[in-house]
């Protein structure tokens, strides 16, 4: 079946005409309609849309077009519902944008359909991208494809449990505090966030604008490696992009790493941490040396204050971002006899609790006479947060750690408890307040159940070509990535 | 008791770019509602802001025109506010790092120059505007996005009169340095008042009041002229004035309480993360200071120097950018500045005005003018004459002397062909010679006349006046002479 290869395998067999983009993603279809009833990665698919973009990529590749000029010419891709593409649904898992549908393409559609690309179905996701297990989603909840009673991971939840099931060649994301690699973590596949401002962020609907990036999740190293080379780069649309050129990552995947120094911070491994996670990520770590890399401890000295410096960055800007959401102009609207009455009913009705959580936090800490306190205070910690990285940048080329302090854990098990939520991002927050980059691969699983375990690594900014050439040559090294869950 | 006023104004200026601030909608005043919109301006869930150069350099170039120090670096933040004509419900604007700081502005006003100084300018977006129907309201986001200036002065200006003329000043200057065309019809510039008043002598400031919603400069000095007597009969009577915000009724000729400050807003500025800040560089900026042009006053007090002109001829060429700039260049050459500037003002803008023409579509040089004036000066022609030269010369084109000469108009200056008319003009009336031999004045004039007639118009009428007086037993001396 099409919809199990990887985007290596596929373009192959595309190029070789030994499958048809029609069948690729009629495959992905007909896999999404077999096993999405009880996953719920899917909010919604415009199925006529899918196939017509399938059938115009066959008669590009009968009229001579290649994967060398269109390297993803008729790999089928979904999207998270937080990514605007044209004509379709945007909902960001939130009932407050109604029937909302975008009437532009994000600048990275726009590139994936420049390569081709199938870019297909709305991905679920916690409302606003506010969540580590998509249990926030206003619509459903998505099931770990491990484990039904198990969450994704989140907030793209919908894209990680998609990948792994099968239901498309790759998925996009958004990773906000460690909202694409979580997710790939606790669902066994491959999660990028790129560094700040190598994807353009226009077309993704802000959270929290300063730590924002799109990335995919992929199947394996080399596919997340091509995705970055298609979305990345500089976006005059996008001021925080970086005008730097975009290598070809897949160039040098050659499994490779003798000499490469990798840290392995302190601070990381310590309590709260599963005893399977935890054995699995030295496991991960002895392997790596036996690749010939060299393995030293370092320190990130704050990294104590990153969930707090998190969440007072990101909800204060996610209470501006998300003010617009207002049944003024689009959307939900619950009427009333005046402006302040239709704003409070609409965006009462409209807004999920944590999100609501998360826009009265960040109103108070930007308020008059706690700013100060708090806002600044968090920035001066990001500041430092960030030393810390660029510190230990100068002694390793790559920092190694878990993606999450467990596996995945029941739905409903953290619903009461916002802290225990926030924690699961305890170790991929610091890379967005730093703007580094990283990625999480799968390096095992728990033995009972058996549930995937992710390997963080992490890596300078603009220092992507180097944790996809260790990851790499990890993947390489072991089988976990072609374990596949029994849907 | 005497009281004192104490008057602060922010003034906001569209600014005069092709574009809005963070899109590339036109920035087009009067198009049909909702028709220069798009994702980014209507702040459609995942759009993002890129800031507008021209305005971020027509920003610099305000700083410099009004003598301010420009900020090394444009950094923006959001000001956090809902209200249904804000797209984002947040405001991007510069809060703690303005455009420029400082500056003043001088302006003619009680006989006299004054100085008001300036807190800052600073660059922001435009909202949309809220129309209300019968049973529903609209909202036209055409103007969501237009780059405006927020220009604030120092607590310097101390009355209606005054605040009056310091807003003209300075849409003067806004108009001559191209930052804005300042169309107070089109809502392009807005003006929000400060004022408190305090017993004279008194240090410290009285409560500060806040006026809005005034749509004109005399709308402004009305606005003062109700609350500054209303705040002294306030404290006058033994009340209290409060901090709030009063609107201006128009209609009505009254402020009434808006809100108090208890109700004030809190903003939650904090820098906006969509957009890096923007620093210049030295080209850049050096480019901006190339665009600077001479303040308007300067312009004025410039042309009553060098020229010797008149305040009111200044004044003309101050408005009158283009007409100025003809005047200087042609002036330039010329010995008797103040001549060229009458035949400008008097003769060449009323002929423009009635014929439609523009100083591009002139047929004749500025060369021709310097001619003209010289022909007159020299006594080639007469007034008369050259008023005819002149309305010849702007039809045609053709130089003013190679007229005179082709059409025979030179004055007759030569003695003997003057007397020899003068002779015959008081053989011709004899009666009128004898009443002015008797005394009677006036009588030269029709004798003048006579000589003028005969001379087709073309004798030197000074030289006519001096022979006749001469050859009627009288002199230019006697303080009877009638000539000019």
């Amino acid at each position: 079946m099409p919809n199990r290869l990887t985007i290596s395998e596929l373009t192959a067999k595309l190029g070789q005409r030994e499958v048809s983009a029609r069948e690729a993603m009629e495959s992905c279809l007909r896999r999404i309609h077999r096993t999405d009833r009880t996953i719920k990665a899917f909010l919604s698919i415009d199925e006529n849309d899918s196939v017509a973009q399938a059938d115009a990529a066959d008669e590009a590749l009968r009229h001579g077009a290649n994967h060398q000029e269109q390297p993803l010419l008729g790999v089928p891709v979904a999207v998270k519902d937080v990514i605007a593409v044209r004509n379709q649904p945007l909902n960001c898992g939130s009932k407050v944008l109604g029937h909302f549908r975008s009437p532009y393409d994000a600048t990275v559609i726009e590139k994936l359909r420049t390569a081709g690309a199938i870019v297909f179905g709305r991905l679920n996701m916690d409302e606003f991208a506010m969540g580590s297990s998509t249990e926030n989603s206003a619509f459903q909840v998505t099931q770990n494809p491990w484990d039904p009673s198990r969450i994704p991971g989140g907030s793209s939840g919908g894209s990680a449990a998609a990948v792994v099931a099968d239901d498309c060649l790759a998925a996009f994301g958004s990773d906000t505090g460690g909202s694409i690699r979580q997710p790939a973590a606790l669902c066994g596949c491959v999660g990028l966030k790129p560094t700040y401002g190598r994807v353009s962020r226009y077309g993704l609907v802000a959270y929290a604008s300063s730590l924002d990036q799109i990335g995919p999740l992929a199947k394996t190293v080399r596919d997340a490696a091509l995705l970055l080379r298609v979305i990345g780069g500089h976006d005059r649309r996008d001021s925080t992009s970086i005008p730097e050129p975009v290598p070809d990552y897949t160039a040098r995947l050659d499994g490779q790493i003798k000499g490469l120094k990798l840290g392995l911070p302190k601070e990381y491994m310590v309590g709260g941490l599963d005893p399977g996670v935890s054995q699995a990520v030295r496991a991960a770590v002895e392997q790596l040396q036996k690749l010939g890399a060299e393995v030293v401890e370092i320190s990130l000295p704050h990294t104590d204050y990153a969930i707090a410096a998190y969440y007072i960055i990101a909800t204060a800007e996610a209470s501006a971002n998300l003010a617009r959401f207002d049944g003024i102009r689009y959307g939900l609207r619950v009427d009333a006899n005046d402006p302040i009455e239709l704003y409070c009913r609409t965006r009462g009705a409209g807004f999920g609790t944590e999100v609501k959580r998360r826009i009265i936090l960040g109103t108070y800490v930007l308020s008059s006479g706690y700013y100060d306190a708090y806002y600044l205070r968090a920035q001066k910690v990001r500041t430092l947060i960030r030393q810390d990285f660029l510190n230990a940048f100068e002694k390793v080329d790559a920092i190694v750690t878990p993606t999450s302090p467990t596996a995945a854990f029941k739905i409903g098990e953290k619903s009461d408890d916002p802290l225990q939520m926030y924690l699961m991002d305890i170790f991929t927050i610091s890379a967005n307040l730093a703007g580094i980059c990283g990625l999480s691969l799968p390096c095992g699983f728990t033995k009972n159940p058996k549930l995937p375990i992710g390997l963080q690594l992490l890596g300078k900014p603009l220092g992507e070509e180097t944790i996809l050439r260790i990851a790499h040559a990890y993947e390489q090294s072991t089988s976990w990535h072609k374990e596949k869950p029994g849907l | 008791m005497d009281f004192e006023t104490v008057i602060g104004l922010e003034t906001h200026v569209q600014l005069k770019t092709k574009s809005k601030m963070w899109c590339g909608c036109a920035n087009e005043f009067g198009a049909p509602p909702n028709t220069h919109v798009c994702p980014v301006c209507l702040g459609l869930p995942g759009v993002l802001p890129v800031a507008n150069e021209e305005a971020l350099r027509l920003t610099a170039l305000t700083g410099l025109l009004l003598n301010g120090t420009i900020s090394p670096q444009a950094k923006f933040d959001r000001k956090n506010y809902f209200y249904p004509d804000m797209p984002k419900n947040y405001q991007i604007t510069q809060y703690d790092r303005p455009s420029s700081v400082g500056g003043y502005v001088d302006f003619e006003f009680a006989g006299g120059i004054t100085r008001v100084r300036l807190t800052r300018s600073h660059l922001e977006e435009d909202v949309g505007k809220n129309f209300h129907f019968e049973r529903h309201s609209g909202v036209d986001f055409n103007r969501a996005g237009v780059p405006l200036l927020e220009i604030v002065s120092e607590p310097d200006l101390k009355s209606a009169d005054m605040a009056y003329e310091y807003l003209n000043a300075l849409k003067e200057i806004l108009i001559h340095g191209g930052i804005s065309d300042c169309d107070m019809e089109k809502g392009m510039v807005r003006c929000d008042v400060n004022v408190s008043v305090r017993p004279k002598g008194v240090q410290e400031l009285g409560a500060k009041i806040e006026i809005k919603n005034m749509n004109s400069f005399s709308g402004v000095r009305r606005a003062l002229e109700y609350e500054i007597p209303r705040q002294i009969e306030v404290l006058r009577n033994g009340g209290k004035l409060t901090q709030e915000t009063r609107r201006w009724d128009d209609a009505a000729s009254v402020t009434e309480s808006m809100r108090t400050k208890e109700m004030a807003h809190d903003y939650r500025y904090f820098p906006e993360p969509d957009l890096m800040p923007f620093v210049p560089s030295k080209d850049w900026l050096e480019e901006v200071r190339r665009r600077v042009v001479e303040l308007p006053l300067a312009r004025k007090q410039r042309f009553m120097h060098d020229y010797q002109l008149p305040a009111s001829d200044a004044e003309t060429f101050k408005n009158e950018i283009r007409l100025g700039d003809y005047f200087e260049a042609t002036a330039k050459q010329a010995k008797h500045p103040k001549a060229v500037a009458n035949w400008i003002i008097n003769n060449l803008r009323a002929k423009m005005g009635e014929t439609l023409t523009s100083l591009d579509e002139l047929k004749f040089n500025p060369a021709s003018i310097l001619e003209l004036v010289e022909l007159v000066e020299s006594g080639k022609i007469s007034t008369k004459i050259a008023q005819d030269v002149f309305g010849e010369m702007f039809a045609s084109g053709e130089r003013p002397g190679a007229m005179v000469d082709r059409k025979g108009l030179a004055q007759v200056s030569d003695t003997s062909a003057i007397e020899k008319f003068c002779d015959e003009a008081i053989a011709g009336n004899p009666k009128v010679a004898d009443d002015y031999r008797a005394g009677k004045a006036a009588a030269l004039n029709f004798l003048k006349g006579q000589v003028m007639k005969l001379s087709k118009g073309k004798a030197n009428p000074s030289l006519v006046g001096e022979i006749l007086e001469r050859k009627l037993g009288r002199n230019s001396s006697n303080g009877k002479s009638v000539h000019r």
